[in-house]
């Protein structure tokens, strides 16, 4: 479903994010990139919605080759994906409901359909009382529901996190994470990028570790060496 | 399509002020354009005033047979350069010299003969009003028999075409300054625009949006904000117009505001910046998100 070959990523102001990285996530996985501030685990998730490219080796997500993706093929590969972010990106003006509407809405969803499946995405994270109120009348456990309910609207079969429960308390961490928890059980990919270790602690789902661009640890690789 | 429409609506009403300004800075920048078209309108109607006066005398010899004169009045009006051909009798120059040449009116009454020939005023169509032309016509003139001279002021016609060529190449020059300042006027306010939405812009495609679908708002939006832009400059020059025309007591003749498919011309280019703008505008914001 996923498969980094000998990535690296290099800015254009020469600062090294990735070093001749390689992993595979296979179908079904919840897998944590760990490590600290600047390891890489955003860069992983900015080349996987393709808004990098490597500088060399390959990745590839969904059938689709980053690196190769033709400007008109960008938005394609982003319909398959469900994106949430630690500052939750929605828009002011708009209500929960509007929120994630608008993600069926920009890929040309029968207008028909919009309103159900918006209100089914929002009752999934436990929102449709609160459908139309506007993100700053949300707390920012709330926000990132909605966030994930936008994420989550279209069916993906993989939803990449980017730090979601960076800005929130500990109740509203706890609550994001079991909906993060539920949308894989339904068999969904989900990649998730913390430095939060406790929600990493005593949890069965893959780690990746890196450090400085390099991966020091992957749970899959590691744990399979370990077995006599 | 009922989502862009929605999208621009949002959008004028979200940031009224900017898209206010946005508009008052196409309109300024438009009406800079608008009234030095109201100059370069006026001077080019002034100059084909003078140039209606372009006109060939062809002057005929004595005793030419009217019969002669009338098959030759014929040819001459057949002449693609013609718009008009005028017999002028001995009696009629005559007459016409009492009456124009008030000085000389004294000498003209004691006449025992009169001295003055017969001609053919031969008036050009407005396309062919210049020396080059009048030149051609008058060689041709020249050859018939019963022509004794041809005039045609090859001095002022000569004068005139000048001032006509500068003219144009100075309205051109200033009109694509005063154009080129508008454009990147309004190049700028959308932009103002784009950035302003950049947020809104990057959600849209990490959702997936195509750049089609980002793009086509700020279009609309653009195009309708220079068709506004274009309008209220159209408002305005015609104000500056009433307003210059009323102060100097000119009439609706002699100063003369755009004709109607002028006015259109001004709104479509107010359009056609905006549309302009926000493609360039859009364009390399989207090159860069």
């Amino acid at each position: 479903m996923i498969r980094f070959t000998h990535v690296s990523k290099t800015f254009p102001n020469g600062t090294g994010a990735l070093r001749d990285l390689s992993f595979h996530i296979p179908r079904g996985q919840f897998v944590f990139l760990t490590g600290h501030s600047g390891a890489g685990k955003s860069t992983i998730l900015s080349l996987l919605y393709a808004h990098d490219r490597p500088s060399s080796g390959e990745v590839k997500i969904s059938g689709y080759t980053v690196g190769a993706l033709r400007a008109s093929e960008v938005p394609k590969l982003r319909r398959r994906l469900g994106v949430i972010f630690q500052d939750f990106r929605l828009l002011e003006h708009r209500t929960a409901e509007e929120n994630v509407a608008f993600a069926l809405e920009v890929t040309g969803a029968r207008r028909d359909t919009i309103s159900p499946r918006t209100m089914r995405a929002l009752t999934r994270v436990g929102l449709a009382g609160k459908a139309r109120a506007y993100p700053k009348e949300l707390s920012g456990g709330e926000q990132q529901r909605v966030a994930i309910a936008r994420a989550i609207v279209n069916d993906p079969p993989i939803v990449l996190a980017d730090e979601p429960t960076g800005n929130l308390d500990e109740r509203a961490r706890n609550g994001v994470f079991q909906l993060l928890k539920d949308i894989h059980a339904g068999g969904t990919v989900v990649i998730m990028a913390t430095h939060d270790m406790d929600l990493v602690r005593d949890t069965p789902y893959r780690i990746v570790e890196l450090r400085e661009g390099e991966l020091v640890y992957d749970s899959a690789v590691d744990e399979a060496d370990d077995t006599p | 399509m009922r989502l862009t429409w929605r999208e621009v609506w949002h959008s004028f009403w979200r940031t009224p002020l900017l898209s206010s300004l946005s508009i008052i800075m196409i309109a300024f920048s438009l009406y800079s354009v608008g009234l030095f078209g109201l100059v370069a309108t006026n001077f080019r109607h002034t100059l084909s005033d003078l140039a209606e006066r372009v006109e060939v005398v062809a002057f005929m010899l004595r005793g030419t047979p009217i019969e002669t004169i009338t098959l030759a009045s014929e040819d001459i009006e057949a002449f693609p350069e013609v718009l008009s051909v005028n017999y002028v009798s001995e009696d009629e120059a005559l007459a016409r010299a009492r009456v124009e040449l008030v000085e000389f009116r004294e000498a003209y009454e004691d006449l025992a003969t009169n001295p003055l020939p017969a001609s053919l005023e031969i008036r050009l169509r407005p396309q062919f009003r210049n020396a080059a032309q009048a030149r051609t016509v008058a060689e041709r003139l020249r050859a018939f028999g019963f022509v004794d001279d041809v005039r045609f002021g090859q001095d002022w016609v000569e004068r005139l075409d000048r001032i006509r060529n500068l003219a144009g190449i100075v309205g051109l020059v200033i009109g694509a300054a005063f154009g080129l300042v508008a454009i990147v006027i309004i190049g700028v306010t959308i932009r103002m625009t784009v950035l302003h939405r950049a947020r809104e812009i990057s959600i849209m495609r990490l959702v997936g949006a195509t750049n089609a679908f980002v793009r086509r708002p700020f279009l609309i939006e653009g195009t309708l904000r220079g068709v506004l832009g274009g309008a209220l400059a159209l408002g305005m020059s015609f104000a500056s117009y009433r307003l210059f025309a009323s102060g100097m007591g000119l009439s609706g003749e002699s100063f003369v505001f755009f004709t109607p498919s002028q006015a259109g011309l001004i709104v479509g280019f107010g359009l056609l910046l905006g549309l302009i703008g926000s493609l360039i505008s859009v364009g390399r914001h989207l090159r860069h998100v």
